[in-house]
């Protein structure tokens, strides 16, 4: 079972979480045209490599934070605050 | 060589010396006038329609492993067209049908077993909106059947029907058109009869870029096994769609997920109907051979990795276990997973890209094997006419620009 690294709780298994997706999106303004929003909807970052994504400690403190994982080797490359900004990966 | 009871008498009084490989494995040519990228079932269909349906046979496969390798042999088996709205149940019934004459059209056998789709009602509100479902069924033409908690006990004897069950039984709905298709066959059917009509089919044949002309149109695809000239190309690549059109530079409203599945060790007929129950979380049939095969959830993180995570596989064989408590004894024999392109809808998307000259058939997510011959028959239609085929008009990439979504999420199954 994959683990992940809760900021608050440490090292738990991924059953205590629930992904929430693709992580850094910005809502665009409200002039935005039907392209925009539509992007801002539905068009999420798909890569076969790094993903920057947001996880819940759902069934543990309940903290919302950032992680980088592989999507192909599901390796957690960083752990960072929900606010921070990504980091520089290798 | 056709298939046929006498061929069969005939290769066994030659001690099966003399069969011939069901498809050729040609070198590519370096051009042609369509290439398909992807060798699963929609890939091959789509080849198989451009040749029967509209007299295009200087076409091209391009399989980056071996036919049939992706998600075509690692579903579940099970074909159904109970959705909900009359978009979708004309397009998925439309697939259910051309199934129904598959092994004749196709003469190869692609076991088609029509045995029944039981979806179980674990509450009040369950068996209120299945009336609902089962209604929209019948208003747009196809056949299903509301059934009592008797009704069900009837068809799925194995089944826990006991009031003190963690979800107890109340009902359900029965598609009887449904069942399953041995999923193997179906990519190899039409792998040879699409070889037959004159498509190349080109096995371990990765795309690694695509080749643009004037005013960006594409005009060939860059692979391991060097350039590939064509005027039309489709996209049949399923959890691989995004990596596709990123190389193409466009993006899709599609996430790639591990769906899972998994097969316990085979044991006498037990179980003659898919039996699937939203509320726990799984759904079970009887393979020919015995075993019982078992799907559930979606692994929800993105995932290229064909594995399927611990986590959901418990959930899945709890959930089975709640549902048949005798399978508690069966020994699992193998698990493995399939990456499938899920969008917010849960409807495919089969038409045009930005790219002029490139079209997609994607958007499948966790039911793409019950779509196959639909899917292939619609990107056929939009590869050799430009234009999209009226089923396939309200499923455009352009409908997540203008909101005109088609959401099945419901009729998808298993509640992802």
């Amino acid at each position: 079972m994959m683990q992940l690294e809760c900021p608050c709780c440490g090292r738990r298994d991924e059953a205590e979480f629930v992904c929430g997706g693709t992580t850094h999106i910005a809502r665009p303004g409200l002039a935005a045209s039907d392209v925009e929003w539509g992007a801002y909807l539905f068009f999420r970052d798909n890569p076969k490599g790094v993903l920057l994504e947001r996880w819940r400690h759902s069934y543990g403190c309940g903290l919302w934070f950032n992680v980088a994982r592989h999507t192909v080797t599901h390796e957690v490359l960083a752990v960072y605050s929900i606010s921070a900004a990504p980091p520089a990966l290798r | 060589m056709r298939y046929s009871a006498l061929a069969l008498v005939r290769g066994a009084l030659t001690g099966h010396r003399n069969w011939r490989p069901a498809w050729r494995s040609p070198e590519p040519r370096a051009a042609y006038d369509v290439v398909i990228v992807g060798g699963g079932g929609h890939g091959l269909a789509a080849a198989y329609y451009l040749a029967k349906n509209h007299g295009i046979t200087n076409v091209a496969v391009l399989e980056r492993g071996w036919l049939g390798g992706g998600n075509t042999g690692r579903n579940t088996t099970v074909v159904r067209s109970n959705y909900l709205f009359p978009e979708s149940a004309r397009l998925y019934d439309f697939s259910l049908k051309l199934y129904e004459g598959l092994s004749r059209e196709l003469n190869f056998n692609v076991m088609l077993s029509q045995r029944g789709h039981v979806m179980l009602a674990h509450s009040r509100h369950d068996l209120e909106s299945m009336a609902r479902w089962v209604n929209a069924m019948h208003m747009n033409g196809i056949d299903a059947e509301l059934l009592t908690r008797e009704a069900v006990g009837q068809l799925v004897p194995a089944l826990d029907l006991s009031p003190a069950a963690r979800y107890p039984v109340l009902g359900g709905f029965l598609q009887p058109r449904a069942g399953t298709a041995r999923h193997d066959a179906v990519a190899w059917g039409y792998a040879r009869a699409a070889d037959a009509l004159g498509v190349d089919i080109l096995q371990h044949c990765e795309v690694t870029g695509f080749l643009r002309g004037r005013g960006g149109r594409i005009v060939g695809v860059d692979t391991n096994r060097g350039p590939i000239a064509a005027e039309r190309i489709g996209i049949a690549a399923a959890g691989h769609s995004s990596v596709l059109a990123a190389l193409a530079g466009f993006r899709l409203p599609v996430t790639s997920y591990a769906l899972q599945a998994m097969v316990t060790e085979p044991l006498k007929p037990r179980l003659d109907t898919v039996v699937i129950s939203p509320g726990t979380g799984a759904y079970v049939s009887q393979s020919d051979k015995g075993e019982m095969v078992i799907g559930g959830s979606l692994d929800l993180f993105a995932s290229y990795a064909q594995r399927g995570s611990f986590a959901v596989l418990q959930s899945v064989v709890a959930a089975t276990l709640a549902m048949f408590p005798s399978f508690s004894r069966l020994r699992l024999l193998r698990q493995w997973a399939g990456i499938v392109d899920v969008v917010h809808d849960s409807s495919p998307i089969i038409g045009p890209t930005p790219v002029p000259g490139l079209y997609i058939n994607c958007g499948w997510g966790t039911g793409g094997f019950k779509a196959i011959p639909a899917g292939g028959w619609l990107l056929a239609h939009v590869l050799a006419t430009g234009e999209s085929h009226e089923l396939a008009e309200p499923f455009q990439l352009e409908r997540f620009t203008s909101g005109r979504l088609i959401d099945e999420a419901a009729a998808s199954g298993i509640a992802h």
